[in-house]
């Protein structure tokens, strides 16, 4: 394998690799808040695709990323307020399966709203064959869109759970529960928060994301998949650690291109995925008592 | 046991009176989808086992649907009679257990017996269960969801992916099952009301025995394990055993309802082992009341019976959605339970709904 | 005298129109589609298009007096579903004919009982075996795919091309197109120098093109029927690679390439006449029946026509004539379609016979280009 090949399968692999952070930094930010692990992030990021096609049809293009991170932020809070608020000390069990339920609506939703067609913004910057010459790899523009719009999210969350009011009280919420209450923190308001937060970053990943990877009703089922993986495999909770893990798992499944069939390219996520869980079930990154800690 | 027997002897006075009714209104077709809908049950108690009173949850059931289905069809339909020179083949069929039969389209096929393909499909699935539970049992909560949803996508992509499986296109033209003299498992009109029997006289049998287990000390082992597991392992219960054993009975009643159901399909395609089949065995599981057999017999029953006929057209994952939400939010121990009076009074009165146990 | 004559033929209207119609017995055709689910791009469109017709063929009396009751199940590419509502269809609503199923996977599972069952099954799937071996009721209305590899390994000769690498997905479509490619590659003297297999719902294939790319090949060819389609030229154009693409039948849908934007232009593929409608000449005897069916499925559902809707149209119209020819009589109609010649439909020229139960041959297929983001029929 030449270099230029190795570097290209690299920059292919960073492509899935922020994507996928994308998704898992989601994950996590519910799971530090609430414990629970949301099954319908996916369709958090497909929602951000469709709705900002579909606002971009009369709408200019940057308005139409954030009117579709608006709306799909509102269905967040909707979601946390219509069906998670109302259990009473829900069992694992039970959460993992109201999830489940929950993302299996808003895609059915979807596909009655808009059928079953696929649906892409247009590349922010050139169109769909223009690629920069990077040194004999080429890399497509909407590519370093996607990377460095990913880096201001990371970045921007950085700043907000360590330096404002209602970042430090969710990280309060997820260190211990009862105390942050103790001290005067709403903590139904912070879950309510959380999941807005994660919507609004899912949809901002599935606008940008939609050029290159076209968004479809079904398309949030295996990014959640994903993500998830990502998610435990830099440890639970651990956002910054998502995105190497992002980024490892990326790689990984780019490169097995080289040495197995391209059909058998999703099995090497799962096979990460059992490895870890069996191996190191806290993460990469994460340790045992941090785990147990829960902060960001 | 005495209420047991009652409700076991309810259940079958019901499904001679669903039978009875067909009949008497000249609309046997039904039975079909019933028959259909009593494999997918058998499925179904085995994870009610192991979800509802073991307390392990298992995305990737359909898996194991999917080794009985899938090792049946290969070895029913694969023709060995390019190999008929080989000793061990002609040792074989000589046995019985290769058996000539003739294909559609007038030719001669040597395939495996269907009893030593069923069993072979059996073993299989026993062994592949007994291998991936033990490591995979060790994880609880989330992270127990994510590894068998990972078995099961494997699963999955193992059948999509490879050649001889049909890939894509899946198995088809699998014969039918001569289980005894005079029972034979198709699809075939004319064995109809005897498939049908047969199928739920299975559900019934397995209804009982794990009736019986939920009463017996390994029963209440589980239940102590559901419970609180480290309390239980602390009173000396050997809880990976219950486990694993448990995770492998569920396994084996779901690849026996594969194996069944492909020959009365006559086939099966990858589909079967996608993870939205699983996840809806696990919804209809909670539908029915996590720790309630009767309740996900029932509702398998019913969802099942309603979703193979089309009932709901376009919408049948969303009607499935809103009714797991439903039920998860206001009824998590299932529609079907004796305290369902005193829930109702308590709901109306401004009260949530609590839950037992969990 | 003209005012004689006006009221005369008004009287005789007025007369007709009074009269009560004969009423028929209603005819009951089942369809089992994959509306929803992995193949909803091949079944949507059938759904809707076999609604327009039936809607628009009742509104005119039906076949012969007969109003038809359509049963549409939506089978979401399950073979199981599908096996389930055959037998329901079957034996249940007794339809007298069933239109379907839309992929290769669920024909095969319910064609032992369509047979079984006595019912008229037309298939739009493509496989080969849906017909091979030739059971008395089944039929196909997709053409081979033999045919359009055979066209585009032709084009390729001409264009000097040798050395090809092969991407194609993992539905029973790709599977299908990856046999016929391997098996008639040889004999046009194509080498295939890689051959990949990817997962229908890939969402970039970077690391499959770099591939081809590393091989040095002629040409790549794609075949699958997914937006997948569309990504490959994206990602082969992206990365520098600036040979021909040749793509499958399965691309004659215009939302991928205006999904592949600039990446789809001088894309080469076979395709049915319906999707360059209008390029064809005026004598062209698929014309008409092309452009009515085009204008009728656009203006009601405002997007653009597909061969899939088309294999719809050509389904139902199919079985509509025999059933005009013959009447409501099974055996009779089966033998019609059988026998019927130089039926004019959307795929193409039909031409059944008892040892062809397809009627396609490879005129049904015109190769195709993109040119400024529509389609256009490839100068020789």
């Amino acid at each position: 394998m030449n270099i230029d090949l190795f570097f290209q399968y690299i920059v292919a692999g960073i492509t899935y690799g922020t994507i996928y952070a994308i998704v898992a930094i989601g994950f996590n930010i519910i799971y530090n808040s609430t414990g629970i692990i949301n099954f319908a992030q996916g369709e958090f990021v497909m929602l951000g695709g469709m709705t900002a096609v579909t606002f971009h049809t009369f709408l200019p293009l940057p308005v139409a990323i954030t009117a579709a991170v608006f709306v799909t932020t509102i269905v967040g809070a909707l979601i946390e307020v219509l069906f998670i608020r109302w259990l009473y000390k829900p069992s694992v069990l039970r959460m993992i399966i109201i999830t489940i339920g929950i993302s299996i609506l808003i895609r059915e939703t979807a596909l009655h709203i808009w059928g079953e067609g696929v649906r892409a913004l247009p590349y922010f910057s050139g169109t769909s064959v223009s690629a920069l010459n990077i040194g004999g790899v080429f890399v497509s523009p909407q590519v370093l869109w996607v990377v460095s719009i990913g880096a201001i999210v990371v970045a921007f969350l950085n700043v907000f759970f360590n330096y404002t009011m209602l970042g430090r009280q969710m990280r309060a919420c997820s260190a211990n529960r009862d105390a942050a209450r103790l001290c005067g923190i709403n903590a139904k308001n912070v879950v309510t928060f959380s999941f807005m937060l994660s919507a609004a970053i899912g949809a901002l990943g599935g606008s940008i994301v939609s050029p290159i990877t076209y968004v479809q009703y079904d398309s949030g089922t295996p990014l959640a998949i994903k993500g998830f993986t990502v998610a435990i495999l830099g440890g639970l909770g651990n956002s910054t650690a998502a995105v190497a893990a992002g980024m490892i798992l990326g790689v990984l499944e780019s490169f097995t291109i080289a040495v197995l069939p391209a059909a058998y390219k999703d099995v090497i996520a799962i096979v990460i995925l059992l490895g870890i869980l069996f191996i190191r079930p806290s993460g990469i990154f994460g340790s045992t008592e941090a785990a147990r800690l829960k902060e960001f | 046991m005495r209420t047991s027997y009652t409700q076991v002897f309810g259940f079958t006075a019901l499904i001679v009176a669903i039978q009875i009714l067909t009949m008497v209104t000249n609309s046997s077709y039904h039975l079909t989808q019933l028959t259909m809908t009593a494999y997918y049950s058998l499925l179904i108690i085995g994870l009610c086992m192991l979800i509802g009173y073991a307390g392990q949850i298992s995305l990737g059931h359909a898996g194991f649907f999917c080794i009985g289905g899938y090792v049946t069809a290969f070895f029913t339909t694969h023709d060995l009679s390019s190999h008929k020179a080989n000793p061990v083949i002609a040792l074989l069929a000589k046995a019985g257990i290769l058996i000539v039969r003739p294909d559609l389209y007038g030719g001669d096929l040597l395939t495996v017996h269907p009893w030593a393909a069923c069993v072979v499909a059996m073993l299989t699935a026993l062994g592949v269960a007994w291998f991936v539970g033990g490591p995979v049992l060790k994880l609880k909560g989330h992270y127990l969801a994510m590894a068998t949803l990972g078995f099961g996508t494997i699963v999955y992509r193992i059948v999509l992916g490879t050649t001889f499986l049909g890939a894509a296109d899946g198995i088809s033209d699998v014969p039918p099952f001569r289980v005894l003299p005079g029972i034979e498992i198709s699809g075939n009109a004319s064995v109809r009301v005897i498939n049908y029997y047969f199928a739920w006289g299975l559900v019934t049998a397995g209804v009982l025995l794990l009736l019986n287990l939920i009463h017996s000390r390994a029963g209440r082992a589980l239940a102590a394990i559901h419970g609180a597991e480290d309390a239980a392992d602390a009173m000396g219960i050997p809880t990976a055993r219950y486990k694993l054993n448990t995770f492998v009975l569920s396994a084996v009643f779901a690849a026996l309802a594969g194996v069944l159901l492909t020959h009365y399909n006559g086939g099966i395609g990858p589909s079967e082992a996608s993870v939205m089949k699983s996840v809806r065995y696990v919804a209809i599981v909670a539908i029915g009341g996590m720790a309630n057999l009767w309740g996900s017999l029932f509702m398998s029953l019913i969802l099942n019976y309603l979703s193979l006929r089309g009932y709901f057209g376009t919408y049948d994952d969303a009607v499935f959605g809103c009714i797991l939400i439903l039920i998860m939010l206001f009824a998590p121990e299932g529609l079907i339970r004796r305290s369902i009076l005193r829930d109702l009074r308590r709901l109306v009165s401004g009260g949530g709904v609590e839950e037992t146990g969990s | 005298m003209k005012i004689v004559k006006i009221i005369t033929y008004a009287v005789l209207f007025i007369a007709l129109m009074g009269q009560p119609a004969f009423a028929k017995d209603a005819v009951k055709i089942g369809a089992i589609l994959a509306v929803t689910g992995p193949a909803s791009f091949l079944g949507a469109p059938e759904a809707r298009t076999l609604e327009m017709l039936v809607e628009n063929m009742n509104a005119k009396g039906g076949i012969s007096g007969h109003k038809i009751e359509l049963i549409i199940k939506d089978s979401g590419s399950s073979p199981e579903k599908a096996v389930s509502f055959a037998k329901q269809l079957i034996e249940e609503e007794k339809v007298f004919a069933i239109l379907g199923p839309s992929t290769s996977g669920e024909t095969m599972a319910i064609k032992n009982i369509a047979e079984e069952g006595k019912t008229i099954l037309l298939s739009m799937a493509a496989a080969e075996v849906i017909v091979n071996p030739v059971a008395p009721h089944v039929f196909k209305v997709a053409p081979r795919d033999s045919f359009a590899v055979d066209l585009i390994f032709e084009q390729m000769k001409m264009m000097n091309i040798s050395r090809i690498g092969v991407l194609s997905s993992n539905t029973g479509f790709g599977k299908a197109g990856k046999e016929q490619i391997e098996k008639l590659a040889p004999g046009h003297g194509i080498q295939i120098v890689v051959s990949e297999v990817y997962d229908k719902a890939a969402t970039d294939l970077t690391a499959e093109v770099t591939k081809l790319k590393a091989a040095n090949v002629q040409a790549v060819l794609n075949w699958s029927i997914e937006p997948a389609q569309a990504i490959v030229l994206k990602n082969v154009r992206q990365i520098g690679l600036t040979v021909p693409v040749f793509q499958s039948h399965g691309f004659a849908n215009i939302q991928y390439a205006k999904a592949a934007g600039t990446a789809a232009e001088g894309v080469i593929f076979p395709a049915s006449r319906i999707i360059v409608a209008d390029a064809l000449p005026a004598k062209h005897p698929q014309k008409s029946v092309i452009q009515a069916y085009k204008k009728a499925y656009e203006s009601r559902y405002k997007e653009e026509v597909s061969t899939f809707g088309g294999h719809a149209y050509d389904a139902l119209m199919i079985l509509a004539k025999a059933i005009g020819e013959k009447g409501l009589t099974r055996d009779n109609v089966r033998t019609a379609i059988e026998n019927m010649k130089g039926f004019i439909g959307t795929a193409g020229i039909f031409n059944f016979s008892p040892t062809d139960h397809n009627g396609l041959d490879s005129g049904a297929f015109e190769m195709l280009t993109v040119r400024k983001g529509k389609f256009a029929p490839l100068k020789k």
